[in-house]
This record gives C-alpha cells, structure tokens and sequence, in this order.
C-alpha cells in the first residue's frame, strides 16, 4: 500500500513537482490546513500580500516576467472574490495563473456558511477552466491538470477550490504524467501549403506590413528570436501592440512603433495603406481596429495566431495558420530560406517605394511634444527615465492610463518579457502589486512602476509588501492630480466638464513612503529630475517618487472618434481642423 | 445610436442570421451545463431552445442539442469557443433546413372538456404521432412529436378544444442514413 498524505501535503507534493518556487497569498479561515504544511516544503517560498488582487497581479507580473506560471493561494469567501478583479485581467490578457483558494467544508457548501461563496460560479467566466474538488482521490489529478491548463494552448488563469475537509483527509499521491503531446486544444492547424501561400503573398506584396503582440511574448524568447529572423530577411516593417512591446527591439529602424489608439502616425497608416497584413500573435483588439469597415481596406490579411477562436472574430482574414507563434515562425523561416534566398535585396525595389512613404510619414514626429523649462512634461519625464535607465536590464510595469500610454510610446524595450502592463481590462492598480511579482522573479534587476497617482492608491497597501521582502522597486509617479486618461475624454468628448476625475485630497507621497519604511523623493522643476531619478535608481530599496508633471497634458497622437487609422489627431493644434463632431464621438 | 458619447465603437451593418442547430457532446461532470449555458450568455448568443442527458454512461458523456440563431461569423465564434471548453469533446453544426438531418421536438398537452371536443383534440394531433398517456372522464394528455412550428401552431389551435397546460422539450437532432455526426 503506498504512502497516505492529507489534501494539503498533496497540495504542496503537487507544487514541487510542477517545479513552483512562489506563491503569492494571504491567509485564513478555509486555507488553514494549507498554510500549517507549508513549513515542511523549504523549496517553496511564500509571498504575503497586503490584498488578494495584489497576490493576483503579483503572481501575473512573476508569470509574464519569468513565463512559469504564477501561484496564488487565497481563502474562501471574500479571499476568492477579492482575487476576481486579477484573473479576469489574466484571462483577457492570457497570462497562465493557478489559483488554489480554500472552500467551506463540502458538507457545508450551499449553506450560506460563513466565508462562503460559489467560487467556481463566481469564476467561471474568467478563468480557462475551474475545479471544486469533491473528493480527496482527485486532487493531485487535477492540480497537475490544472497547471497543464493555465500553460498550454493560449495561456490563462485557473482555479482549483479545495473544501476544508478535503485539506485534511488522506489518500495517496499521483504524479504528473509525462505527456509529449501537449493538450487536445493547442493542436497546429496549418499546413505546409499555407506556408507557401503566406511567401507567395509576401513575394508579390508592394506594401508589406508585419503587427505582431503578445502572442510572441507567451510563446517564448525563440519565439522572439524567429520574429526578429523573420523581420530582418523579409526587410518589411513591423509595428506592435502595447502586449507586443520588446519582440522586436524598440530602437530598430524597421520597427514603426506602437500602433492603435495611441500609436504613431507611421504605423496606423502603414497599416491603413498597405496591401499585405500579417498579423504575428495578436487579437484585432478594438483598441487597435478603429472603425472596423474602414480597418485596413486594401490589404491581404494573414492571421498566426494558437486561438482558432481569433480568427475572424473581428477582422475576416483571407489566410490564418492556427499554431504556436514559435513553431510557425520557424516553419516559415525555414521555407523561406530555402526558397527566397537573398529576398532582402532582391525585394529592396519592390518595397522602396514604400519605404519612402513610410518615411514621409515618419517626419511628422507623431511623438513629438512641446517641452518646457517651467514645468515637467510627463513625456520628458518617460525620455528621462527611459535614457537613465536603458543601460540596465530594465523591467517595466505600469498602471492604467495616460502614463500607460506615454510609457509605451516613449520607453524603449529591445528584449521580450521586460515590459508588464494590464492591457485587455485595463486594471487600475496593476502596477504596483505586478512590480512586487517581477522583483520577486528578478530579485537582481531594476523593476520599474511607471505609475500615475489615482491608479497607484488603488493598490498601495502592497508597498508594504515590498518592505517585508525587501524588494528595491521604483514607483514612478506621473503626478498630475487627475485620472489623466478619464480627464483627457472629458476635455474631448464632454465640453471640458471634469466630472470627478479631479483628485482633490491626494497624500503627501513622501511622508507615505516613509510610513511604509521606504525611501520617497519628489521632483518639481525640470532641471532636478535627472538627478532624482538617478538617485532613485542608486537607491538599494523600494522608492515612491512623486514625479509632479503638467497637469493639462493630453496623449497624442490619437486616433479620434470614428475615424479610421489614416486620420488621427497629432496634437492640441491639430485638434480645430479635426474636432470630434457627432456620430463620431461614439468611437473614442 | 442610443448612446453617442460612447467609448467604444458602433456596430457595424450586420449579416444576416439564421437558425442552426448546435450539438455538443461534453463530459457529464458537475457545472458543465453552466459552462455552457453561460458561454452563451456571457458572449451575448442567443438560445432558442436546449436539450441535454447523458447518452454515454460507461464513458460518462452527455449530448446537448441547441438551436441558437446568429450570423454565420457568430455560428462559427459559439463553435470554436465551445471547442476551447475543457470538458468539451466534439461540437456539430447544421442549419435548421438541412435536409440530412432530423430533428424533433415533444410536448405534452393536458385537454380538459367534454368528451366531444377530446376527441377532436386527439384527431387534430394525429398527424404528429399522438400518443394519448393519460385519460379520464374529462381530460386526457396527448404526447406529440413534430417541429417546433409545428407544435406552435398546435398549442394555438388546440385552445379552443380544452387545452390547459403544454410541456415541451428542446429538440433533438439525429443525421439520417449511416452518416453520423462529426
């Protein structure tokens, strides 16, 4: 007979076999059995968070920075509702998370018990897949599914819900199966023959276009490798989604930007006017579309993505390849060296022409800001922080908002993985709380909050997590006194009507860094900042800098309302000729 | 437009819909309906009708049929999202006039009247297979299985004969010939 263990050893047995170093959690009444065995497993490390949204952005930062996936472990009730906000921000930006939350004992559940709720319905819609365990014999079963689940195919959050009873009662345990297959919904759906019609379209394109996103992320650094392969021997250009960043080097002459609401000029009508689209990794989010029946009019559109359901969900597309962005890729490269063999120069004429145009669009200097001595712009401030830092092995996260966006435009990434930012719900208060995952991950290496100070407070209880574990992040706070992003629509679509987006009582952000125990430092004039920052950066602990930055800046350029990507709004003076008017303000 | 300072953008024209039937053949576990059912909701398709029960006991499957109507780029979005459902095995589409293929519908109705107008009830369903289940003095149930317009137009005309109660089920779908679903 082999060896009897209880739930919660069979937890742990599990968390040691699918190699989990940290988890991410908070105590209490239903987990208990959890947390007393947690003693006996050294291997595993145990995060204590201030809120159980902070273990589920922890563990998504540690997921995207590191690609293991993250570990969160929350109690019944209130613990599992408090995690929700986390999992559906992982479900929509497909981050592979396993939550393990504790539940009523089984004989209690459906009884309105204290700490109760319907977990598994209340997660149902967010995670890719949730288990209430009924029975102690299952467990190990479907903890090691669980992990299979979250990490194969599109990556996403799970839940496993274990009843106190289950926690204590015994049986034995199973390991995972070696499997060499991955699961039934990851399956390549292309075949060679796609391929030759994805280099027959390339070969006869005039007006290439590659837009690629986090898929390539999730799908590894070879992934990221075969896209830059791929880029460099077609000679196309290649824009990216906010989720994309650092696929491709940001400082690359071929790379145009980020493209979308807030991408430059260059990219959004590259992608307007080009004639062949391949889409690497990336969902047509509406964020990136515009106006749906004006998206790209004349183009030949090609979709890689590993979720059949992408395609033509939103965009129909005339050749999709359904696979993993790294295999596919390397497929492709493979062909296309075998068959277009110096393709870069034999092509250069074909595409010079649109080359040329893409320059002309590039001298509008979409970014560009106008810079003062007086008062800090928050686009400087990103430069400064981007030019004082890009040195390092930087690691970015960000809140929600306008500083999101600046960051994106403005900080650089030239490596996969290093940049974290809640993109599909756009969650307030990510950033902190992700950083603390990131560092956690990366206990060496700078890790960055680029911040803004209404979504920063939505989660800074967790700085006092920092402190425990002494974990050195930087919170770089853009502070301009207004949910920025929500003031910025205000001022375009509501007649300049601040409805509440005004912070009227905000702390002294440095006597709140010190009551957390850490270092704050504040920059008000221009001229200092470069000297804070460095101070920020020289400085062996977590750091809050309260960064005071103009607050009328808006986020340009902007694909108005309405309006396809040809015409976007590039800054306030180009705001009379462009006004939003009507129907349009429908579409910001 | 109901709302024109919207943050998002407006529907575009739209294509038109039309019925079809969706079969589903998932494991018989715990919330699987929910899964599904709520797949539906969430996403915002519609469900005309539904039908589920396990046909598989050894191998612990059930079959649920939904007839469900949409555009033919929704029909294609509810199938690869039911794909993507871990407990989900297989996922079969036909049009609702897909002459390859049958599918029923069965509902119950209670006749109260005199003896008269009983028998007129009963002569009415004849065509759909009646099948009288319970009878007294002055009532009887009748089964019938037909389609569902059928059964609609059933219901109205049998008013006027004593009807005062209908249970109807979601239909059932079943190729004809050897061919099986796949």
């Amino acid at each position: 007979m082999s060896k009897l263990y209880s739930g919660a050893e069979i937890v742990f047995k599990c968390l040691e076999d699918q190699e989990v170093e940290h988890i991410f959690g908070y105590p209490g009444g239903a987990v208990l059995p959890i947390y007393d065995e947690l003693k006996n497993h050294s291997s595993i490390k145990h995060i204590l968070v201030r809120h159980e949204q902070g273990a589920g952005h922890a563990a998504e930062g540690y997921a995207r920075s590191s690609g293991k996936p993250g570990v969160v472990l929350v109690t019944s009730g209130p613990g599992a509702t408090n995690v929700v906000t986390a999992l559906t921000d992982a479900y929509m930006d497909s981050v592979p998370l396993v939550c393990i939350s504790g539940q009523v004992p089984t004989h209690l559940i459906g009884t309105d018990a204290f700490q109760e709720c319907d977990t598994t319905g209340i997660t149902r819609p967010c995670t890719k897949h949730n288990w209430l365990v009924k029975d102690i014999k299952d467990l190990s079963k479907i903890i090691h599914e669980a992990f299979k689940v979250a990490t194969t195919g599109r990556p996403g959050p799970v839940l496993v819900d274990i009843p106190k009873d289950i926690q204590f009662a015994k049986a034995t345990y199973s390991k995972p199966k070696i499997e060499k297959k991955l699961n039934g919904k990851s399956k390549n759906y292309y075949s060679q023959k796609d391929i030759d019609n994805l280099i027959h379209l390339i070969n006869k394109s005039k007006k290439p276009i590659i837009y690629s996103g986090g898929g390539v992320i999730n799908s590894g650094p070879e992934a990221s490798e075969a896209l830059r392969e791929f880029v460099q021997s077609t000679g196309f250009p290649i824009t990216s989604t906010l989720q994309g960043l650092g696929a491709y080097p940001g400082d690359d002459n071929q790379f145009l930007g980020m493209l979308g609401m807030h991408g430059t000029y260059e990219a959004n009508n590259a992608m307007h006017d080009c004639d062949l689209l391949i889409n690497i990794g990336a969902r047509f989010d509406d964020r990136i579309t515009g106006k749906i029946d004006e998206f790209s009019p004349k183009s030949k559109k090609v979709h890689i993505d590993i979720d059949p359901s992408s395609i033509n969900k939103i965009i129909k597309v005339d050749l999709a390849l359904v696979g993993d962005v790294k295999e596919v890729l390397k497929s492709i490269n493979k062909t296309f060296k075998k068959k277009n063999h110096d393709f870069k120069k034999s092509n250069k004429q074909n595409i010079s022409n649109w080359w040329e145009q893409i320059q002309k669009w590039r001298t509008k200097n979409s970014l560009h800001f106008k810079n003062s001595d007086e008062t800090i712009k928050p686009q400087h401030a990103v430069q400064r922080l981007y030019e004082l830092t890009k040195n390092n092995d930087v690691f970015i996260t960000t809140e929600v908002g306008q500083h999101q966006m600046w960051a994106a435009q403005h900080y650089k990434f030239n490596k996969p993985n290093r940049w974290m930012t809640s993109g599909g719900l756009g969650t307030m208060g990510y950033g902190l709380p992700a950083a603390v995952g990131v560092q956690i991950a990366h206990p060496k290496k700078l890790v960055i909050d680029i911040a803004g100070e209404a979504s920063v407070l939505m989660t800074m209880q967790e700085m006092s997590t920092a402190v425990q574990y002494n974990l050195p992040i930087k919170i770089f706070i853009l502070n301009n006194q207004y949910m920025g992003m929500v003031r910025q629509w205000q001022e375009l679509l509501h007649e300049k009507n601040y409805s509440e987006s005004y912070s009227e009582a905000l702390p002294d952000f440095i006597k709140l860094a010190e009551a957390y125990g850490c270092k704050g430092i504040i920059a008000e004039k221009p001229d200092e900042l470069d000297e804070k920052i460095n101070e920020m950066v020289q400085f062996d602990g977590p750091v809050i800098f309260d960064c005071r930055v103009d607050p009328n800046e808006n986020c340009f350029p902007m694909i108005p309302s309405g309006k396809p990507h040809n015409q976007m709004i590039l800054g306030p003076s180009d705001k009379d000729e462009n006004k939003i008017t009507g129907k349009g303000k429908a579409l910001v | 437009m109901a709302n024109p300072k919207s943050a998002y953008s407006v529907p575009t024209k739209k294509e038109k819909s039309d019925t079809h039937i969706i079969v589903v053949w998932v494991d018989n576990e715990a919330g699987v309906l929910a899964r599904v059912v709520g797949l539906f909701s969430g996403r915002g398709y519609n469900i005309e009708s539904l039908a589920v029960a396990e046909v598989d006991a050894k191998k612990n499957i059930s079959r649920i049929t939904i007839v469900t109507t949409g555009t033919p780029q929704v029909i294609d979005q509810i199938k690869l999202q039911l794909k993507k459902l871990v407990p989900v095995h297989k996922v079969a589409d036909f049009k609702r006039d897909d002459k390859g293929v049958i599918f029923k519908e069965m509902a119950l109705f209670k006749i109260v009247g005199n003896s008269s107008k009983i028998k007129k009830a009963i002569s009415a369903c004849k065509k759909y297979d009646a099948v009288i289940l319970d009878k007294t003095k002055k009532s009887n149930v009748i089964q019938i299985t037909a389609l569902r317009r059928e059964i609609d137009k059933m219901a109205k005309n049998l008013k006027k004969l004593g009807l005062v109660s209908v249970s109807r089920t979601g239909a059932v779908a079943m190729t004809r010939g050897e061919k099986i679903f796949n």
